[in-house]
């Protein structure tokens, strides 16, 4: 009997359904796990996500065919059970699982273990095939505790507001931005970029709480907020953009910035190290409580994590997605890097 | 160690040079002598003896972390950095002790006379005891190459702020070839001079590249020129009836260059001379003929018949035990002169030329025929200019020849390390030979960062195929490779080698086929090697 789910030019494909999951190319009916721009692309002919997930669709896609479940919540569709489950990555993203006589896979997009406190917390779910990232699959990549990392930026945060300088925080707008608004906590107001505005007032208008922001007008100069701190996307941090704050620090939070040759090329003052994606534990847990046999790694470091699969007795193999720029440069693309 | 954990990080999270200095000097007043007497010896280019290979390192390692050893070595180049490596791929610290940078550097002296068992479980012992950035940082005391940021210009800065002291005595100070069991804080900082190490060279007045016209350097009249030499910038030292060779770098090379024993004969003691060692027939040779002699701690005889040595010497530093570096040059040149002149013919010190002119287009003239001088180019010297140290503008000026150029092909890559770790910096260019393409020079500078990261996401799509860190690549993207001599090199499968080779800029606009050819190369040996 041919696998549920194939691997097609065109994305992931389940043909007893007749759909794809988070395809990169145009499709009748796609699955999508997550708002992401390398998940969730224009031009398919119908969608089906959480329906957390949706106001962000929507906000992206625009007037978009949409369908949504929520968690755990199953339909059936030519007797393939189809349903979402949380995979902690940003507010709505989830896992999809698919099921059909015994046989179950899960894809997961991409998800995170630690509970951030604004997304539903991942929940594992077994599965026979288990499609995983692995963005950060190496053991050199061990995150800290998020009050960790929350504790390091506020002290930076302060200590620039000490010295009469703005500290100017670079992150993805959508989810990483609005984790970091979540763990802010200094001597002034929090000063938003546009793209981070705009992600916040979607989730906002959803029920989801975040701290009151005052968004940066064309208008608006530094002097008039002291002790403020800049939440902005990477790229627009060494932009003229960023010059109406005066003399100002730089940081970014990824994480990449766990290795210090990639922190140093970036040219900030400051490496924040908070993924949106599983460290090395992580992904391994996640992976051994799936009590999956079968792992399909995507983008990431492909060869070398499903090598270490192979090895410590999982039947691993590559698969060739267009998520995440594939191998591609991910560290040093600034919004990618931001995104992670 | 904490603190100089944190003096690490303060330098590490700043990209302000003013707050890493602030750092630096806070500690240098706040530190232990012993502390801080390594710190200086660390950022100066001074380490503890390597206790442990770094094959032992990846190894150990690898089985503390449970790790196959093939995760180790895949996961290393991607950081860049072997310390950082094993201290983010170990089991977290306990973090519970706070023990002085003294007592780490002891720590691994007391390794050396042990067995490789003892070794290891010291390593392991030290790992599990520290925290991740203090576990980093006993590594890098471990693996040497201590580059943190810091170059040894701010660390005196930050060493006149703490000590108030003027920077130039400090830079002269921290010269020679000292180490923290040669000394310590107060006679290598504060003690008064008198008892100087006879040995201890002066630091080297550096020049930056003309950038402008010549003519904006004013009245010619007021400049004196001489040949940019290719060999090794060095300082000779009569002291005592000893004498001693620096070069540069700050390496002693006394043993290197017995040429010089003889220098006691002819010169009286307290001289410093600063000028071009540069293997000699009667004119500069190559520095092919030089590089022979580098590396090498004795020369046997053939070799020394061969090659050998002089000081083509080009400035005076001390004389009759007098510090002569605020004199105008004109007036150290007139006693060099007079010093030289006395000179037998035979003596390994000689007195490079000064190039005279009138003109400054007359002095581009002359420039352009450097490589008939075996020279690089000219350099420019102020007359009335005193003997600084360091690398300042506005005195002495390099005034270099354009380098020779070929267009090359790319055909292997590798990944960098440091700040270049994770991305494809590192190149060999092959020429064309017909249908085949012969590789002639590998290269590692001169693109962008952003070129670098086009080339690296073009490299990950275009891998042949892999030899352990080195990826093949479609034969795709043209370079413009700049050097600066070329020479025959029976080694090297093209036949030649290439001297300080660069990329220029990426031939985008460059079809594959129009790259040179291995005769274009031949033809440039002929013409200049």
């Amino acid at each position: 009997m041919a696998p549920l789910l194939t691997f097609r030019p065109e994305g992931i494909y389940c043909a007893r359904a007749d759909l794809f999951i988070d395809p990169w190319r145009p499709v009748a009916r796609a699955l999508i796990t997550h708002g992401h721009a390398d998940h969730a692309r224009a031009g398919m002919g119908h969608y089906l996500a959480t329906n957390l997930a949706a106001p962000v669709l929507r906000h992206r896609l625009g007037d978009i065919s949409l369908d949504t479940l929520r968690y755990g919540e199953t339909i059936t569709r030519n007797g393939v059970e189809i349903s979402f489950h949380p995979a902690g990555h940003v507010p709505g993203s989830a896992q999809i699982r698919l099921s059909y006589k015994g046989e179950t896979w899960v894809a997961s997009g991409d998800y995170k273990i630690e509970d951030d406190g604004l997304s539903t917390p991942f929940a594992p779910v077994r599965c026979h095939h288990f499609i995983t990232e692995s963005t950060f699959g190496l053991p050199v990549f061990r995150w800290q505790p998020q009050a960790q990392i929350a504790h390091q930026i506020n002290a930076w945060w302060a200590d620039c507001a000490a010295r009469g300088v703005t500290p100017m925080l670079g992150a993805y707008s959508l989810g990483k931005a609005q984790r970091l608004l979540s763990l802010l906590d200094g001597p002034g107001p929090i000063l938003t970029h546009g793209a981070v505005e705009g992600t916040n007032a979607v989730l906002r208008a959803q029920g989801i709480a975040l701290p009151d922001t005052v968004p940066v007008t064309p208008d608006t100069k530094g002097k008039e907020h002291p002790g403020a701190i800049v939440l902005a996307p990477p790229s627009a941090l060494g932009s003229t953009w960023a010059r109406r704050f005066g003399p100002r620090e730089t940081g970014f939070a990824s994480g990449w910035m766990a290795v210090r040759g990639i922190r140093r090329r970036r040219a900030g003052d400051r490496g924040f190290v908070i993924s949106d994606h599983a460290d090395w534990p992580g992904l391994l847990r996640a992976i051994t409580e799936t009590g999956a046999e079968n792992i399909h790694v995507t983008h990431g470091y492909t060869d070398i994590f499903s090598r270490y699969l192979s090895e410590a007795g999982w039947n691993a193999d590559i698969v060739k997605t267009e998520f995440g720029g594939d191998d591609d440069d991910i560290p040093d693309t600034q919004d990618a890097a931001g995104a992670a | 160690m904490k603190d100089f954990a944190a003096l690490f990080t303060a330098i590490d999270q700043s990209t302000k040079t003013t707050r890493k200095v602030a750092a630096l000097a806070e500690f240098f007043r706040s530190a232990s002598d012993s502390d801080r007497l390594w710190t200086v010896a660390l950022f100066s280019g001074r380490r503890p003896k390597r206790a442990v290979t770094t094959t032992r390192l990846r190894e150990w390692a690898a089985e503390r972390a449970g790790l196959p050893l093939w995760l180790f070595e895949d996961a290393y180049p991607i950081v860049g950095d072997l310390a950082e490596t094993i201290a983010l791929i170990l089991p977290p610290g306990s973090d519970e002790t706070d023990r002085g940078l003294t007592y780490w550097i002891d720590y691994l002296k007391a390794l050396t006379p042990e067995d490789e068992p003892t070794r290891k479980a010291r390593i392991n012992a030290a790992w599990d005891e520290l925290g991740t950035t203090q576990r980093f940082l006993f590594n890098k005391l471990l693996t040497g190459g201590f580059r943190v940021g810091i170059s040894r210009k701010l660390m005196t800065r930050a060493l006149a702020q703490a000590t108030d002291k003027p920077e130039t005595e400090l830079a002269h100070r921290l010269m020679g070839d000292w180490t923290p069991d040669s000394t310590d804080w107060h006679h290598l900082i504060e003690a008064e001079d008198a008892t100087a190490d006879a040995s201890r060279p002066y630091p080297f007045y550096l020049a930056y590249g003309l950038e402008d016209a010549p003519e904006s350097l004013g009245d010619p009249a007021a400049w004196q020129a001489e040949w940019k030499w290719d060999g090794i910038r060095g300082q000779l030292l009569l002291r005592d009836g000893q004498h001693f060779t620096w070069s540069r770098g700050e390496d002693l090379m006394t043993d290197r260059f017995p040429e010089f024993a003889r220098v006691a004969d002819f010169l009286q003691g307290g001289t410093v001379l600063d000028g071009e060692i540069l293997a000699w027939d009667g004119a500069p040779m190559s520095f092919a003929a030089l590089q022979k002699r580098i590396g090498r701690k004795t020369v046997p005889k053939k070799l020394l018949s061969d090659a050998p040595v002089i000081l083509y010497a080009y400035d005076l530093l001390e004389w009759q035990g007098a510090d002569w570096r605020d004199r105008p040059l004109a007036e150290r040149r007139a006693q060099l002169t007079t010093l030289c002149d006395a000179l037998p013919p035979d003596a390994p010190i000689k007195l490079s030329p000064a190039v005279p002119f009138d003109a400054w287009d007359e002095l581009a003239r002359i420039r352009s025929t450097a490589r008939d001088a075996q020279a690089e180019g000219l350099m420019l010297k102020r007359l009335d200019s005193p003997y600084l140290s360091g690398r300042k503008k506005g005195d002495w000026w390099k005034w270099k020849l354009d380098p020779l150029t070929i267009d090359a092909v790319m055909i292997y890559a590798q990944q960098g390390s440091g700040r270049r770790a994770n991305l494809f910096t590192d190149f060999t260019f092959a020429v064309w030979n017909g249908n085949d393409l012969v590789p002639f020079t590998k290269a590692y500078s001169g693109l962008t960062d952003e070129e670098f990261r086009q080339i690296t996401a073009w490299v990950r799509k275009n891998t042949q195929q892999r030899f352990g860190p080195v990826r093949q690549v479609t034969p795709t993207h043209v370079f413009e490779i700049a050097f600066e001599g070329i020479q025959e090199s029976p080694r090297h499968k093209s036949g030649v080698a290439l001297r300080f080779p660069r990329i220029a800029r990426w031939r985008k606009d460059k079809p594959l086929q129009e790259a040179n050819t291995l005769d274009d190369l031949k033809e440039m040996l002929r013409t200049y090697g």
